[in-house]
């Protein structure tokens, strides 16, 4: 269910199609558009930076531009940040709205409840997480069985235990509403409006979140299309260290990483090769390591369940005869067809170990051994 | 022994498929009770001498099966569930990848009708001597008196194989499924444990991210006596990424390696630092006991 996230402009897209009011708005890539969107709109306009890291705000990626001047200036200045290492390539136009007062709803999966989770607050636009740390009372949530049809009247009820009245009860409640629909019918891991403002025209989601399950992209024909590059391979998260560790399975490949810690090194790599590698998927994941110059040596902890050692070990002499840069190599090989792979690697010269921890001790020596040269 | 026992017969959903058949082969070399297989289509064919049906209805027809092992890839994986659930008791779903939004439901219908229901994204079972529904590598594991419940899959091979090599063996070990909801969770697995009489110790392994550890330490303070040793991999992961404000919200400060570590000793449980530590320590238990 790891999440692909979408920018704020492409969920409010989704959500106009849904039925939810949004600002009117325009996506630009450049100063020069920024400024003819903000004639188009009228100012006021948000200058409002698209990037999936959370916490924008607070960093410092949305401003306020008074006159298409001020917007071409802002967008100059956020085209250029960089927020929490993620580059702003693209920025949202917006039109300022005119707040009456601002709500903050949602619908999660709650893991640990096996159900979706709505939450709905009448203290919206503030930071939230602040909210439900200091004020949880100011939260109302309620979870959905994923098998009783959410129905209009359950999310008015919502809307009305939330604390509003009136009129906003069933403004509230379509919109809660809404939110769940596009929760089910776009695989979402969440939905999140916050805020979102009433203004004199009724209520518009001033923000947009979507998250959608990796694993439904499949069927969400709409959705695939915004996924940027390829699909990822590994799961592969580069850290600060300098000893490269690879393993078949996030369990192992993190136990790897804990045991050379233990022996005082540091992991420069998390890549997890799953389940079933072939001989190319470790030749990629190797050369993937290799070509990031931070790593002096490679720690290969597998233990074949699904995975055979001797396509591991095959995938490893290929690349050995191969590599443009090549920094030595701790193999740790046992498991389904484990003699086989084994032999393979005797017969080319390659040690290898059958323990993770006595792998994660040599390279550990051995990057110690090369740094003592330097 | 838990769930996998002398009276199990099972059926392989998707046994003429590419991972279903590889599987089936190792499970029956194993010497698994594995009385047939479906494959809508194929019903009346063979596999290395399983009989093949078009569907668990016609299976229950001419067998006696009790048990389900799904091979079926993600975007059918909920037919299959329901299809074994609503006539069967034990179903374990190996496939991996399935929609999040499809588990719900499955799950949802599992627990309503206490099935027993193993996975999504598990390994799946073993009873050394007796049987696997599973993909494990089977000779890795040794007839014992050690209960395993864990959420990864190769890690648990990893812990497995060092109880074997220490001179021990498993009751019954069994992978609950690496994806975030999943049927049993560890709770539920630790009570059979504690129920069965040829489980002497349990070992409980996880990993960072989500707060079913934490849950579990709860769960063995109050209802477990047996001794359990915890594994927790993923101490030096950096914090992973948050589902926005809802999931911070919802999970708060667990599912770092260190909030797991501290329930659990706070719960009564040895953590080890590593694998290795863990058969040493199911030792001493077994002195001090």
């Amino acid at each position: 269910m790891i999440g692909m996230k979408i920018y704020e402009y492409q969920a409010k897209e989704i959500f106009k199609q849904e039925g939810i009011a949004i600002p009117r708005s325009k996506m630009v890539k450049n100063a020069t558009d920024a400024r003819q969107a903000a004639e188009e709109i009228g100012a006021p306009v948000a200058v409002k930076s698209q990037v999936l890291v959370g916490g924008r705000g607070k960093a410092g990626g949305i401003k306020f531009a008074n006159n298409p001047e001020e917007a071409y200036e802002a967008a100059q200045k956020l085209l250029k940040m960089d927020i929490k290492g993620e580059m702003v390539y693209k920025l949202l136009i917006e039109e300022k709205l005119a707040i009456e007062s601002e709500y903050y709803i949602s619908v999660a999966l709650d893991r640990s409840a096996r159900q979706a989770l709505i939450m709905a607050s009448t203290a919206g636009g503030v930071d939230i997480e602040e909210v439900a740390l200091r004020n949880p009372e100011q939260i109302f949530k309620v979870h959905v069985d994923p098998r009783q049809e959410f129905l209009p009247f359950l999310a008015r009820d919502i809307a009305r235990k939330m604390g509003v009245e009136g009129p906003l009860i069933p403004a509230l409640g379509a919109v809660i509403f809404k939110i769940y629909r596009i929760f089910q019918k776009y695989d979402a891991n969440l939905v999140e409006i916050n805020p979102l403002v009433a203004t004199s025209d009724g209520l518009v989601a001033a923000d947009a979140k979507l998250d959608v399950d990796d694993d439904s992209l499949y069927r969400q024909k709409k959705l695939i299309h915004l996924q940027e590059g390829p699909m990822d391979e590994f799961a592969y998260v580069e850290l600060d260290g300098d000893i490269a560790v690879i393993g078949n399975g996030a369990g192992l490949t993190l136990s790897g990483m804990d045991m050379l810690q233990i022996y005082g090194g540091k992991p420069a790599t998390f890549l997890d090769i799953g389940g079933g590698a072939s001989q190319q998927n470790i030749a990629r994941a190797l050369n993937l390591v290799l070509s990031n110059p931070q790593v002096k040596v490679v720690f290969l902890n597998v233990l074949g369940g699904i995975t055979r050692a001797d396509d591991v070990a095959m995938g490893i002499i290929d690349v050995m005869s191969r590599a443009e840069r090549m920094v030595p190599l701790v193999i740790r090989l046992t498991g389904t067809n484990e003699e086989e792979g084994q032999r393979i690697l005797k017969k080319a010269g390659v040690s290898f170990e059958t323990s993770m921890e006595a792998a994660a001790q040599k390279a550990v020596e051995i990057l110690d051994g090369i740094e003592s040269k330097n | 022994m838990i769930i996998l026992d002398e009276n199990t017969k099972c059926v392989v959903q998707g046994i003429t498929g590419k991972q279903g058949s590889f599987h089936t082969q190792s499970m029956l070399e194993y010497g698994t009770n594995i009385v047939a297989g479906t494959s809508p289509g194929k019903g009346g064919q063979n596999f290395q001498g399983v009989p093949v049906y078009n569907s668990i209805e016609e299976t229950l027809e001419e067998t006696e099966v009790n048990a389900s092992v799904i091979f079926i890839p993600a975007p059918f994986a909920k037919d299959a569930a329901f299809e074994a659930l609503s006539q069967l008791d034990t179903v374990v779903v190996i496939t991996e990848h399935i929609p999040i939004h499809d588990t719900l439901e499955i799950v949802a219908y599992a627990r309503e009708n206490n099935k027993i229901l193993i996975g999504p994204n598990t390994p799946g079972i073993i009873t050394p001597g007796i049987g696997k529904l599973g993909i494990m590598p089977a000779h890795i594991f040794n007839p014992g008196d050690v209960g395993i419940v864990s959420r990864s899959g190769t890690l648990t091979y990893e812990v497995a194989s060092q109880i074997t090599q220490a001179g021990m063996g498993q009751s019954t070990c069994l992978g609950i499924g690496g994806d975030p909801v999943v049927g049993l969770d560890y709770s539920d697995i630790l009570q059979r444990f504690q129920d069965d009489p040829e489980t002497r110790a349990m070992v409980m392994i996880g990993e960072i991210g989500g707060n079913a550890e934490e849950k579990a330490a709860e769960f063995i303070a109050a209802n477990i006596d047996k001794p359990v040793v915890a594994y927790i991999a993923g101490v030096t992961a950096p914090p992973g990424k948050r589902m926005g404000h809802a999931g911070a919200i919802i999970e708060g400060d667990s599912g770092t390696a260190q909030s797991k570590k501290t329930a659990l000793e706070n719960a009564g449980v040895k953590v080890a630092d590593r694998p290795s530590q863990i058969s040493e320590l199911i030792k001493k238990l077994y002195k001090s006991s």
